[in-house]
């Protein structure tokens, strides 16, 4: 499924907050239609990794180029432009919580994409069908699950037709009866060929879904490779031991 | 009837005339202040930091000096000082105006700092400009978050306009003081502004919850948390 020229290329990517280094240059080849999962423990960079792809937070040093072209850090457009075609999925979802749940899918057509109300709301009802919610759109944030609201926020990003769509730790949130529906949601758009860079501590989603393995600590990565080079039996590395870790605690729950 | 009550039906009408020129200053101030109060807050949160000082400044200058002392700065000082025109009315609309940006302004900073972060995040993430976050989605729903602080701003406003009698501005308060120098039914005629001053209160903060309710995110309770 995947093409020779990358989609997305960060590059040395240099983040500190307060004196803290938190990205120590770390590099990410994205191709379309590739997922690549980040793990690793807490604090490890993975969600600034992230956001400093979509330059939600600018990172100090380093490059980040979509489709060959590079994002300049300092023009205002340049960013605007890259984050419409990056979508974004947060842990605590962050729905706007004064809008109903089709609002949340419209207001950014509307605003960002300059569609008129009518297109934009059959197309977020569309998306919302796609996650299984056609019936909800009305509701506020306040009166969904949280699955629900994490389906609504797919449906949002999605319908603003990304180009690659980062996922933070989307089911890290929520309880262990509401992941399912969000993992069967995100093994579709897997399925549909969805670009996508995961930050997760989900195995399913691990094991089932990552063409590539990142392992990040330290703000630095520190394995790399497909799930069958570090997954296999009887290799001695970090990302096998944090995964078994993870089996343990998903098996010990049942 | 006794002298007591037939000065306040006589001087009915003109009281009354006093409490509408009362509620147009107030309302023209608040309205002025949320204009202030939502830009300056907008300002001081998201502006660059000379912007922020400025704005800084501006709040700090109208919350540590008394009305009446801007009053006098205003009306007396600069407008006369700079020969423009303006009426008592308008001098006391405009002091009040800033005055109560200042504070409007402290109270939607508060509620931008109160309000989860990835509200901003998610909207930038869409591809959102900062303009269109902040007006899309941070001020839809700090305003909500204000109204009740708001309201409670509207009432110190309303009876900090009774200053307005200083400069002569035909409110509540200068026409009262009017009537009873002339007749010295003192005792009734300022237990009749009292009632005037409660019942704009009251009108005003009962228009405001039920603003309130108009707008309540379905989900939430007044107070903001989650039912």
């Amino acid at each position: 499924m995947t093409s020779n020229t990358p989609i997305l290329k960060a590059q040395a990517i240099q983040k500190s907050f307060d004196g803290n280094t938190i990205l120590n240059g770390v590099d990410v080849v994205l191709e379309k239609g590739e997922i690549i999962v980040l793990i690793g423990p807490s604090g490890g960079g993975k969600s600034t990794l992230l956001q400093c792809i979509n330059c939600l937070v600018i990172p100090d040093d380093g490059q980040i180029e979509l489709e060959q072209q590079p994002i300049d850090f300092s023009n205002k457009q340049d960013l605007y432009r890259l984050r419409q075609q990056v979508g974004m999925i947060f842990q605590e979802f962050n729905l706007f919580d004064h809008l109903t749940a089709l609002d949340n899918i419209t207001i950014a057509l509307r605003k960002v994409k300059k569609l008129d109300r009518n297109t934009a709301e059959k197309r977020a009802r569309l998306e919302l069908e796609q996650v299984g919610l056609g019936e909800k759109g009305d509701l506020y944030p306040a009166q969904l699950s949280g699955g629900q609201k994490q389906r609504v926020a797919i449906a949002r990003a999605l319908a603003m037709d990304p180009k690659i769509l980062l996922l933070d730790e989307p089911t890290s949130a929520l309880d262990p009866d509401l992941i399912g529906e969000v993992i069967s949601v995100i093994k579709n758009l897997a399925a549909k060929g969805m670009t996508m860079i995961m930050a997760t501590h989900q195995i399913s989603l691990i094991s089932t879904l990552a063409d590539h393995i990142l392992f990040m600590e330290n703000g630095q990565i520190v394995e790399s490779g497909t799930p069958k080079e570090l997954l296999a039996k009887g290799n001695v590395n970090k990302t096998q031991g944090f995964c078994d870790r993870l089996n343990e605690l998903a098996t010990g729950e049942q | 009837m006794p002298a007591s009550l037939s000065v306040i039906v006589d001087s009915f009408p003109y009281l009354l005339q006093g409490t509408l020129n009362t509620a147009g200053i107030v309302f023209a101030a608040m309205f002025l202040g949320l204009l202030i109060g939502i830009a300056v807050a907008v300002g001081i949160v998201y502006g660059k930091r000379p912007i922020q000082l400025l704005l800084s400044t501006y709040v700090w200058f109208f919350r540590g000096v008394p009305v009446l002392v801007l009053l006098f700065l205003f009306y007396f000082g600069l407008f006369s000082y700079f020969d423009i025109g303006f009426s008592a009315f308008t001098s006391v609309t405009i002091v009040l105006g800033l005055t109560t940006g200042a504070y409007q302004a402290n109270i939607f900073r508060g509620a931008i700092l109160a309000l989860p972060k990835g509200q901003f995040r998610a909207a930038s993430a869409l591809g959102m400009s900062n303009s269109q976050a902040v007006r899309s989605i941070i001020l839809p729903q700090i305003l909500r978050m204000s109204i009740p602080a708001w309201s409670n701003e509207y009432s110190i406003i309303l009876k900090d306009s009774a200053l307005a009698f200083v400069i002569g501005a035909p409110e509540i308060m200068a026409r009262t003081q009017f009537v009873a120098s002339r007749t010295y039914q003192h005792l009734p005629l300022y237990i009749a502004a009292g009632i005037l001053y409660f019942f704009l209160t009251w009108a005003g903060v009962y228009a405001l919850n039920k603003l309130s309710d108009a707008v309540r995110i379905p989900g939430y309770s007044h107070n903001g948390i989650q039912e």
